[in-house]
């Protein structure tokens, strides 16, 4: 469903990432993993368009998107969950699941379905968005990518500032996700047990380069590697 | 301790050495060029003077202001009635006109600290609209729309009855700018500088350093208004007249024009403004000139060339004349210097005399 | 006592002009962060093309609906065109531009339409409403333009709250990047800001023209006024751009009717600056917590 192939960025002489090429598959979970500044977010910022490719391929859905702009990227289906949440602080609740679908059109979810998915968002679905914890607002912006129906899905450190038991509860339903909506999930994430714990595929970055790209449940048996990178 | 009063003694060498060939050049400049010129000198040193006052508070400290033109008004009408009403002597009174000029920035800088971009902005251009309007209000005092004049400034008979008036007028706006060069050099290259811009960059790390935000922005607002008192002291010395019509909004519009044209935070970016400001016009007026076009269109027409040339400039050279120059002279410098490692065949250390053209002072390297 | 009538009432019909012009003003900040010197510029061209239509058609709902397109036109294309290419250099460099294209718009309008100011009809009658006896200053073309700009502002708050565009310009202003990530077209929501705003300078240009006549430099006070209302109200908010136009109309009328009219531009900084100081972002504005 998604591939990057030999994918270079550059930021004027640093190479944040660095001939690195990996697949997801719909219905799959892939972990990249690393360290900080191994490249992980600006891989993800370069897939979604947000920042530039030197060079490299990336495909989706058997289509060559390298080139495009990112509302284009965004509108064949590639939904992309940043760092830091990006809830629109400003809007309500209601206004941010709503403009996650807007580009769909009709074909978008209703927002019942992700007051479903995500129970806590339907009391505060008009208060600002500026209101929500840490925990809510994860859900939000995944919720608010849903909207969209997308087919692939690409997260940025989902876990960052969260308890570990909200931590488990968002593993578990990015998993969900992936399996009943058949989505393909590249996952970001520093907190490599628990992104593990839920993934198909683990790809370790070290300095913008691929060190590892394994069944994850070889990874975490190895460790060598969970030493050398992983930390645990 | 020995270093850094080494490197202060430094900057202070630096600065003076500065000064003089400064000094030397135009000096030199004023001896050979016409007395229409020598105007033209004139005007560009008083320019100088606001511009680098105005390029330290925009460029170094961040803050944006629509008013200097008022606070040159400020210095204007202070040489004007001390020269004029009370027959100071000229140097005495463009002093007084920096004191007063200074006494008017506190208020304007305390209040100006506490706002930021925007709503800066838009008080400062409240203020450049307010104050003038006092003229009108206290005609007496101040001569109201036809203002106050004052009676040309007259050469020391030392120098030869020979020597020019509009020569005269040149040196002294020229003394005045050189003093502001050497103040505002040491001032960037200082700890208080430092300050500046460390407060532009992140307000919040600089005070959880234990830098005082509120005091560092109002001091660069306090300058700039001295800076700018004394170029419109010069101004009405050079004009020999004080009068609101010459400091509408337009004038403080386009001064902060050229501090960005020139190239913000750099003293040389002011010098490269003040150069605009004077020419320019001239040669829009020119230009549209050697077309023979009828009345509205010949009569417009260096307007919309002005208005074109921001605009061009803006687009074309985001970092000013100065930031231009220094992109070019790092080209220049990396190609020469790949050069020298190819013949040599081994790392070069840089060389060479220090330049003359003073430092950047945005510290952005 | 018929003075303060009349003093409120005409503050509060060059206070609605001043509304308008803060509001397209407040407009263009929210979108894309740029303070648009040429606004009373961009204003004037529009209002002289109405006057060459009303004056070739005599039609006069026509000529105001030509304004208003090519108010739309022209922002979109300054937009697209110039503030495009700006957008990601420093704030200074937008606030020069705008001002270079203020220039190049009064020199254009002067090569074309000529320096004299003329006159430009105004939609209804001029003559002052006979209350009890006596004739107010207040007139019926005051209550129209009054009740224009309030409908535009309400009109304007309805697109931004209950349209799916207005949802989605208020996330291209908001958080473009985010709104990027979202599939929005965030140049696109520029674009219309842009065009936008125009529209509502375009309005308040024929509302003020038959009093201030129209040419080439007519506007430029409307716009100062305008540009210390919105900051009074707090740029980013536009129902402060109303509230702050209103108050300084009022307030300036005031002034003007008891102090005489020199101490005007002195009253605006005054009051301005007590406001800032007790809200340094504006009347309207909410605290915005840093983040550290």
């Amino acid at each position: 469903m998604l591939a990057v192939e030999d994918l270079i960025t550059e930021y004027g002489p640093v190479r944040a990432v660095d001939r690195v090429s990996l697949r997801v598959a719909a219905g799959s979970v892939t972990a990249v993993l690393g360290a900080n500044g191994a490249g992980k977010t600006s891989l993800l910022r370069t897939i979604t368009g947000l920042v530039r490719a030197t060079s490299g391929v990336v495909t989706f859905a058997g289509e060559d998107i390298t080139a495009l702009a990112v509302e284009d990227i965004v509108r064949r289906g590639l939904a992309h969950v940043p760092e830091g949440r990006g809830v629109i602080a400003e809007l309500t609740v209601a206004e941010n699941l709503r403009l996650g679908g807007l580009w769909r059109g009709r074909d978008a979810a209703p927002v019942e379905e992700m007051y479903e998915l995500f129970p806590p968002l339907r009391e505060r679905s008009n208060q600002p968005a500026s209101r929500l914890s840490g925990g809510e607002r994860q859900m939000l912006s995944i919720g608010r990518a849903l909207m969209g129906r997308p087919q692939a899905l690409l997260l940025d450190e989902p876990s960052l500032g969260l308890a570990p038991r909200l931590v488990a509860q968002i593993m578990g339903m990015v998993r969900r996700l992936a399996d009943s909506f058949g989505l393909a999930v590249l996952l970001v994430e520093q907190n490599a047990r628990s992104a593990l714990s839920i993934a198909d595929r683990g790809v370790v970055l070290n300095l913008g380069r691929v060190v590892a790209d394994q069944d994850s449940s070889q990874l975490a048996a190895d460790e060598r590697l969970r030493h050398a990178y992983l930390g645990f | 301790m020995r270093r850094s009063a080494l490197l202060r003694q430094s900057t202070l060498v630096r600065s003076l050495g500065l000064v003089v060939v400064c000094g030397l050049v135009l000096l030199v400049l004023s001896e050979n060029i016409t007395d229409y010129r020598n105007t033209q000198l004139a005007e560009g040193a008083y320019f100088f003077a606001v511009l680098a006052g105005l390029t330290l508070l925009a460029g170094l400290s961040g803050q944006i202001s629509l008013g200097q033109g008022a606070l040159m008004a400020v210095g204007a009408y202070t040489v004007a009635l001390l020269v004029g009403n009370e027959q100071w002597s000229l140097v005495p009174a463009l002093a007084a006109a920096v004191v007063v000029t200074l006494i008017v920035g506190i208020p304007v800088g305390a209040v100006a600290s506490r706002l930021r971009g925007p709503y800066l902005a838009g008080a400062t251009l409240a203020f450049a609209v307010g104050l003038p309007a006092l003229a009108d209000k206290f005609p007496s005092l101040f001569g109201g729309e036809n203002g106050l004049t004052i009676n040309p400034p007259t050469p020391p008979s030392w120098l030869g009855s020979s020597f020019s008036l509009e020569r005269w007028e040149a040196w002294i706006c020229c003394a005045g700018a050189l003093i502001v060069l050497f103040a505002l050099y040491n001032l960037i290259h200082s700890g208080v500088g430092r300050s500046m811009r460390a407060v532009r960059d992140d307000e919040i790390a600089a005070s959880l350093c234990g830098l005082r935000v509120g005091r560092t922005r109002a001091v660069a607002f306090i300058i700039s208004a001295g800076c700018a008192g004394l170029g419109g002291g010069l101004l009405a010395e050079v004009n020999q007249l004080a009068q609101p019509g010459a400091f509408p909004l337009q004038l403080s519009l386009f001064l902060l024009a050229g501090v960005v044209l020139g190239g913000l935070g750099s003293l040389a970016g002011a010098v490269w403004g003040a150069a605009l400001l004077v020419f320019l016009p001239n040669w829009t007026n020119d230009l549209s000139g050697s077309f023979s076009l009828s009345g509205n269109v010949s009569h417009n027409l260096p307007l919309a060339i002005y208005g074109v040339a921001l605009i061009g400039a803006m687009v074309v050279w985001p970092t000013g004349i100065q930031g231009g120059i220094r992109t070019l002279t790092a080209l220049i410098r990396a190609r020469l210097s790949a050069r020298r490692r190819l013949r040599v065949g081994a790392a070069p250390e840089p060389s060479g005399p220090p330049s003359s053209v003073p430092p950047s002072a945005d510290g952005s390297g | 006592m018929t003075k303060f009538i009349d003093l409120t009432l005409n503050g509060i019909s060059t206070g609605a002009i001043y509304a308008a012009v803060a509001l397209a003003l407040v407009l263009i900040w929210r979108a894309t962060r740029i303070l648009n010197f040429a606004q009373g510029a961009m204003l004037m061209v529009t209002t002289f093309i109405a006057s060459g239509v009303i004056n070739s058609t005599g039609s006069y709902p026509l000529g105001v609906g030509v304004a208003l397109l090519s108010g739309f036109v022209l922002g979109a294309v300054v937009e697209r065109v110039l503030i495009r290419r700006i957008e990601s250099a420093p704030p200074l460099n937008a606030v020069i531009v705008t001002l270079g294209l203020y220039t190049l718009l009064v020199a254009i309008a002067g090569m074309i339409w000529g320096n004299s100011p003329r006159a430009f009809p105004a939609a209804f009658s001029l003559r002052g409403y006979n209350v009890g006896g006596t004739t107010l200053l207040f007139t019926p073309n005051d209550t129209f333009i009054v009740l224009v700009v309030l409908g535009v502002a309400l009109l304007l708050a309805l697109l931004f709250r209950a349209t799916s565009l207005g949802l989605q310009m208020r996330a291209a202003a908001f958080a473009a990047e985010v709104a990027r990530l979202l599939g929005v077209r965030v140049g696109r929501m520029f674009t219309v800001g842009w065009g936008l705003a125009a529209v509502v300078g375009a309005l308040a240009g024929v509302l003020v023209a038959p009093s201030v006549f129209l040419g080439p430099n007519s506007f430029d006070a409307i716009l100062i006024s305008g540009f210390v209302a919105a900051v009074l109200g707090g740029l980013d908010s536009p129902p402060g751009a109303v509230v702050g136009g209103i108050v300084l109309g009022l307030a300036l009328s005031y002034v003007a009717g008891y102090e005489g009219s020199a101490l005007v531009p002195l009253a605006a900084l005054v009051i301005l600056i007590v406001v800032l100081m007790i809200r340094p972002t504006g009347l309207f504005s909410a605290a915005r917590e840093r983040r550290v």
